[in-house]
């Protein structure tokens, strides 16, 4: 008699259930669009989130849902996965600007000055919190790496000088050590950027004179020589257009006026970095 | 007044006194798995605590309508495991149909609670207490409130944790677990406080 109530319940309640989840499912259930999870394939998840959105599903929906989203926002991704979305969604292809990291500080142990020896655990933030680090300089770079250990693509590294260099191979722009640095120090400029500043401070020239030897003074030789205005200085730090410098630009003449050589250049053809002492040549 | 009481004791009870997670050692899957951040434990914690409820009400009418009438109560755990899992099977087609975004916060908190062993714990332990309706229900949020207070504290240490020099054999899991034990011997301190 128990044995045959058991067997009632359990397949009255089993039955129960199933049924109502089984007509739940088929009344209610969502239907997500095919070309979502077709997009979702192409894009290359890194789910580093350049694209504005949470990860390659988000992009992914949004490319699809809505039409003024355009096809071009996975950085990663570069050209050959935005046609591929574009063929998919249908929409027009325009080629996006391909931007990459750049490091705005040149403060290797032998140019900068330190001012303690810090020994904490390895990473920019935990030496931040620590009076902003052990370099003289407030706003350089710690060179503990945490950009390195951020990026998913494996493009950054530090060098043999203890500074971080992006391998412009490998980077794809998505911003993320941009993000994670304590020091804002990261910059995302055109990959094809000819002058780059390399370095962050926003001291008055005297301090950076003290603090480093490769550090922008704000002297404005650089503003005052470019004939085309493409550079400007703004909180004693020189701020370069780089529309206009790469448009306009047949010589630079800034690099070589920098008293401090806090610019970096790579003109005429020259832009290979060299990773040992972190500088254009 | 007296019933107020009551109730009162039994909620503060299962928040407090009889914490599922660190003096009952319930749940102890999603507190290690979900407390590394305080964004998904707080998540977490609102789908335990509405899961809970619901369900400790779904058993708790099983129990009492079904089961005891025909003295099946030794049925109970296998009963109380399709119910739940269905129930919260069922609530994330709902969710997911009416509440898009309340989904794309659970989403996969709902499916990891759905088998978890402190959703089926409270209406055990309510149907082994004979608790009715109300005592039930109060008693499944006060432990949904008491986990969720346990996962907060947990993720909380555990973002401090990040940026603290610790030995190396012990990091991640190793000190999660010390950290885990200094908790509840610190709940163990509230133990007697309100009478069974």
């Amino acid at each position: 008699m128990i044995a045959i109530s058991i067997v009632i319940i359990l397949v009255v309640v089993g039955a129960f259930f199933g049924l109502l989840l089984a007509f739940a499912n088929s009344k209610l259930a969502v239907k997500t669009d095919p070309l979502v999870h077709a997009v979702d394939d192409v894009l290359p998840k890194g789910q580093c989130g350049a694209c504005g959105f949470a990860g390659c599903m988000g992009y992914a929906e949004a490319v699809v849902k809505d039409p003024d989203v355009p096809v071009n926002l996975c950085l990663p991704g570069k050209d050959a996965v935005s046609q591929k979305i574009a063929r998919l969604t249908g929409k027009i292809n325009a080629p996006a600007k391909r931007l990459i990291a750049h490091v705005k500080c040149a403060g290797t142990a032998e140019h900068a000055l330190r001012i303690f020896e810090y020994r904490g655990v390895r990473k920019c933030v935990s030496a931040n919190l620590l009076q902003g680090g052990n370099m003289a300089c407030k706003f350089g770079c710690l060179g503990l790496g945490s950009c390195v250990s951020e990026c998913v693509f494996d493009a950054l590294s530090i060098g043999r000088n203890g500074m971080p260099v992006v391998n412009p191979e490998k980077c794809t722009g998505c911003g993320k050590c941009k993000n994670v640095c304590p020091k804002n120090v990261i910059e995302m400029v055109p990959v094809t950027a000819a002058i780059r500043v390399a370095c962050n401070s926003q001291d008055k020239g005297a301090t950076v004179r003290r603090n480093c030897k490769v550090g922008c003074i704000g002297c404005k030789l650089c503003e005052k020589s470019c004939p085309h205005s493409g550079i400007r200085v703004e909180n004693n730090i020189a701020i370069i257009n780089h529309a206009v410098c790469l448009e306009k630009c047949t010589e630079a003449v800034c690099i070589a006026k920098c008293p401090t050589k806090s610019l970096q250049g790579a003109v005429l053809g020259l832009d290979k970095v060299d990773v040992v002492s972190n500088r254009w040549i | 007044m007296s019933a107020l009481h009551d109730y009162f004791l039994l909620f503060m009870g299962a928040v407090i006194v009889n914490n599922y997670v660190l003096t009952r050692f319930l749940g102890l899957c999603i507190f290690f798995g979900v407390s590394k951040s305080l964004n998904s434990s707080v998540s977490m914690g609102m789908a335990i605590v509405s899961v809970m409820s619901i369900s400790s009400i779904m058993t708790w009418a099983i129990n009492h309508f079904v089961l005891q009438p025909f003295g099946l109560d030794f049925l109970r755990t296998i009963v109380f495991v399709i119910v739940i899992a269905s129930f919260v099977q069922l609530l994330e087609i709902v969710v997911k149909r009416f509440l898009p975004n309340l989904y794309k916060i659970w989403g996969i908190y709902l499916l990891l609670v759905a088998t978890n062993c402190i959703v089926l714990g409270v209406p055990l332990i309510n149907a082994e207490e004979n608790f009715n309706f109300m005592k039930s229900l109060v008693n499944a949020i006060g432990s949904g409130v008491g986990f969720s207070l346990a996962l907060i504290l947990m993720a909380s240490v555990r973002e401090k944790m990040e940026y603290a020099n610790i030995p190396k054999p012990l990091r991640g899991l190793g000190g999660t677990f010390i950290v885990a034990g200094m908790l509840a011997l610190a709940f163990q301190g509230f133990s007697g406080m309100i009478p069974k």
